[in-house]
């Protein structure tokens, strides 16, 4: 059996867990964003801006570490525009986030044309390296499939817990959730809701620029045209998926991630007689299923979309 | 009522206390645009005491207590609490001196625990933790010290509405808040909880707690406040203790001339119109029975009241006969014709007007203008919709004008959002556009909950020349004064069971109240 052959090989699981770390990154930034209230479609130029200057701080001569932080805080920026028109000036959420998608991939593109003129293929840089963890690595099966990535691959694992434990047992996650729920609450308690909801934006908007950065410096050692491929808007899916929990979202992105790792196997093994798109098709269609099983009855935030005006009537 | 204008610097001596006022606002003046809402108000409030402020919708009540809160800015007027000013200050700082308040639509978060609701803000943003266990234990010792009990895990969307506002309550005390604000408590809440409110803000009031509390519903103010301050037209119009005033004093201070709530005179009905014949709905999800073997009649030239306690079937009945809500068994019959499938539009084009419970939600389209709102129950038809299809939109502003007019529906022009409408003057807009086309039967669903005296008498006596007119009313409240006056039966509803009707005229609240709690199925008359 072919198909079981992929499920006990554990370069499938390690493929899977590799794949799902840049979406694991980006899902968690957006659900801070809607748990605030503040629907981020910025995602996918978020991701890409990430992507390009984490390559960028490295082909520059930076460390790896310090590329990441610089990726979070290019996307904390690009939060922050975005933050300043939806939840300052009350903007359409929708519009203002597709255009900060337009506006940061295509700055992106434009500044790394800018930079390599000439260049056909894109330059390498030394990216993470996987990191063996001490006698666990040394487990048959279990070693290879979980114990040996890259130090960005482990981190988007640990972040998980970490947003669990600032969203449910913190005052700020707690100010972030009703900001999301109910505004109004939030200013009767006397938190200024706008202060709330803008460090969420750029807080989520980090989480996702560390996530596209995560493929030009550890799964991937460059910066290619196109290489977010829809996986913003993935996460944003993922989000409604996971009904705005962040335990169900890294089973969400995992999902996705084992369901386009099995693809990449069966093009391989099945390639020949069936159309290579049908398998790159597979993980959208199967996504779109578990949506509608999932969450026909997800509960969203009350107050997403719905800008919120100091001093109005009340 | 002159004796009773006592002008505010002198109304601390009027309450009889020689002790420093805890808070005192003075020359409280608020413009919105070039709407006056509060104009060079002065209040004043002790330990332990509760004021009431009374006033119409509109008179400026929650503007001035938003302002007190720090969710508006005064134009000018200084607000003095605890001995020190209080100025420009937002409702964070309006908390750390003491000041809480509990808003009229409340401010919770329903997917949230009472727990994190309370604490939400009680803590500093940037601590890395919750102190949980401890906030858990100071909220027990508090709700035993108050005497209030919420289960305080359940997430908010799974309390009544009485259990939420205990929480709002316990919200503002878990803050040590020494002055109350209370904006229309008792809006939302069943009798029995208003009792229980009252019962919980007088021993609070006793152990010192000052609260202030909105209110236009004068036989609550009288029963609760020990002191109340009467707003009209954003103006104090009247300060005095309660028990120097009765409910006429009030009410003619309130409106600034004497009101007179209408009766129906008696006169025979005439043919039926509308009738349920043994309707029985279930309910969707859980298939239990929410309306049982319903038999109703109403004949025109008579208003029917049906009385009850809130949620025992009066919506879900009201669904059934606007259209909503088919029946699962039974025959619904308009005009004399079983209506196999009933929808709105059906009903609306065989003469049934209705007047909904909920006029926000389903009464109007709140940023639509008056005169398109007014078009709402008549698509499609002359001389309005030319062809049935082409809207005249001349035509339509005309007729809508003329029913602006005629109706009094006080606003700027016809092309106003109707959401900036007053609670009152929406109504009538609503009744005028079902009372304009004549219609035959009326569904009336609490017609005049949430309207101030004026706005009251004025749907009172239009819904009273419907009547005479010859239409036949259905009238669903909760107010009982209201039903009694205008009700020439009156059936009770109790647990989707629908009691035997009996005649209005000489029905006391007494008789009334018993079967409200189901007393009806072996002693029906």
């Amino acid at each position: 059996m072919d198909i079981l052959d992929i499920l006990i090989s554990a370069s499938f699981w390690a493929a899977t867990i590799r794949i799902a770390c840049p979406l694991i990154f980006a899902t968690l930034g957006e659900l801070i964003c809607e748990r605030a209230g503040v629907l981020n479609l910025g995602i996918e130029g978020i991701m890409t801006a990430g992507a390009m200057s984490g390559w960028l701080w490295v082909y520059n001569g930076g460390d790896l570490i310090g590329a990441v932080l610089f990726a979070a805080a290019v996307g904390a920026m690009l939060g922050l525009l975005h933050a300043s028109f939806t939840v300052s000036l009350g903007l359409s959420q929708h519009v203002t986030g597709i255009g900060i998608t337009l506006l940061a991939s295509s700055l992106s593109y434009f500044i790394i044309k800018m930079l390599l003129p000439e260049s056909t293929s894109p330059p390498k840089i030394v990216p993470f390296q996987n990191i063996d963890v001490p006698i666990l690595s040394s487990l048959p099966f279990l070693g290879e499939a979980l114990f040996s990535h890259t130090p960005l691959t482990y981190t988007a694992f640990l972040v998980v817990p970490i947003i669990m434990y600032v969203l449910y047992r913190t005052p700020w996650g707690l100010a972030m959730r009703i900001a999301g729920e109910n505004p109004v609450a939030l200013e009767a308690q006397g938190i200024d809701v706008i202060r709330v909801r803008t460090l969420a934006v750029m807080l989520g908007s980090a989480l996702m620029a560390i996530g596209g950065a995560s493929l030009t410096i550890s799964a991937f050692d460059a910066f290619y045209f196109g290489m977010i491929n829809g996986r913003g808007w993935i996460c944003v899916a993922l989000v409604i998926f996971a009904s705005w929990r962040p335990g169900k979202a890294l089973l969400g992105a995992l999902l996705f991630a084992g369901l386009d790792a099995f693809q990449v196997r069966m093009q391989q093994q099945a390639g020949a007689y069936i159309p290579y798109q049908f398998f790159l098709m597979l993980p959208y269609v199967l996504s779109i299923v578990a949506m509608i099983i999932v969450a026909r009855r997800a509960e969203y935030p009350k107050a997403l979309l719905k800008p919120y005006r100091r001093g109005e009537r009340l | 009522m002159e004796s009773l204008s006592v002008n505010p610097a002198s109304a601390d001596i009027a309450s009889g206390d020689s002790v420093a006022p805890i808070l005192s606002i003075s020359g409280i003046t608020k413009r919105f645009g070039s709407l006056a809402a509060n104009q060079n108000i002065s209040l004043s409030l002790h330990t332990g005491e509760i004021v009431a402020l009374l006033g119409e919708n509109g008179a400026g009540k929650t503007t001035l207590m938003n302002i007190l809160f720090g969710h508006y800015r005064a134009d000018s007027g200084t607000i003095e609490a605890f001995g020190e000013p209080l100025e420009q200050h937002s409702p964070e700082d309006a908390l750390k001196r003491g000041i809480g308040m509990v808003h009229q639509h409340f401010t919770l978060a329903d997917n949230l625990s009472v727990l994190d609701n309370i604490m939400l803000g009680t803590e500093s943003l940037w601590q890395p933790f919750s102190r949980r266990s401890v906030a858990r234990k100071r909220l027990q010792q508090i709700m035993q010290d108050a005497g209030l009990n919420v289960n305080i895990d359940s997430p908010v969307r799974d309390l009544t509405v009485g259990e939420r506002q205990r929480v709002e309550i316990l919200k503002a005390l878990y803050r040590n808040v020494r002055i109350l604000i209370l904006d229309e408590p008792t809006a939302v809440l069943t009798p029995q909880e208003v009792d229980d409110l009252f019962v919980l803000l007088r021993s609070m009031a006793s152990r010192g707690l000052a609260i202030i509390i909105i209110s236009h519903k004068l036989h609550e103010v009288l029963a609760i406040s020990d002191r109340v301050v009467v707003l009209r037209g954003g103006e104090v119009v009247g300060n005095a203790e309660t028990a120097t005033v009765d409910r006429n004093q009030l009410a003619e201070m309130i409106v600034g001339r004497a009101v007179e709530r209408p009766c129906v005179e008696a006169r025979p009905a005439g043919e039926e119109i509308l009738a349920l014949r043994a309707v029985t709905v279930r309910d969707r999800a859980t298939h239990r029975i929410i309306l049982s073997n319903i038999d109703l009649q109403v004949r025109s030239h008579e208003i029917v009241g049906v009385a009850g306690v809130s949620g025992n079937g009066q919506a879900v009945l009201a669904s059934v006969l606007s259209g909503l809500c088919t029946p699962d068994e039974g025959e619904f019959l308009l005009q004399g014709e079983t209506l196999k499938k009933p929808s709105p539009r059906l009903l609306t084009s065989k003469g049934l007007a209705r007047i909904p419970e909920d006029r926000h939600t389903d009464g109007v389209v709140s940023e639509m203008s008056l005169w398109e709102n007014l078009l709402l129950d008549e698509l499609g038809q002359e001389p309005v919709w030319r062809m049935g299809m082409v809207l005249d939109r001349r035509t339509a502003r005309q007729q809508a004008c003329q029913l602006i007019d005629e109706y009094d529906v006080r606003c700027h022009n016809e092309e106003q959002p109707v959401g900036l409408l007053s609670g009152g003057n929406m109504q009538k807009l609503i009744l005028a556009r079902n009372l304009a086309r004549d219609p035959d039967v009326i569904l009336a669903n609490q017609p005049t909950r949430g309207l101030d005296e004026g706005a009251i008498a004025t749907v009172h006596s239009l819904l009273i020349d419907a009547r005479n007119r010859g239409a036949g009313i259905l009238l669903i409240t909760e107010d009982l004064d209201e039903l009694l006056r205008l009700s020439d039966r009156v059936v009770v509803m109790h647990d989707g069971h629908m009691s035997e009707s009996l005649p209005g005229a000489g029905l006391t609240p007494r008789e009334l109240g018993l079967r409200m709690s189901g007393a009806f199925d072996n002693n029906a008359t």
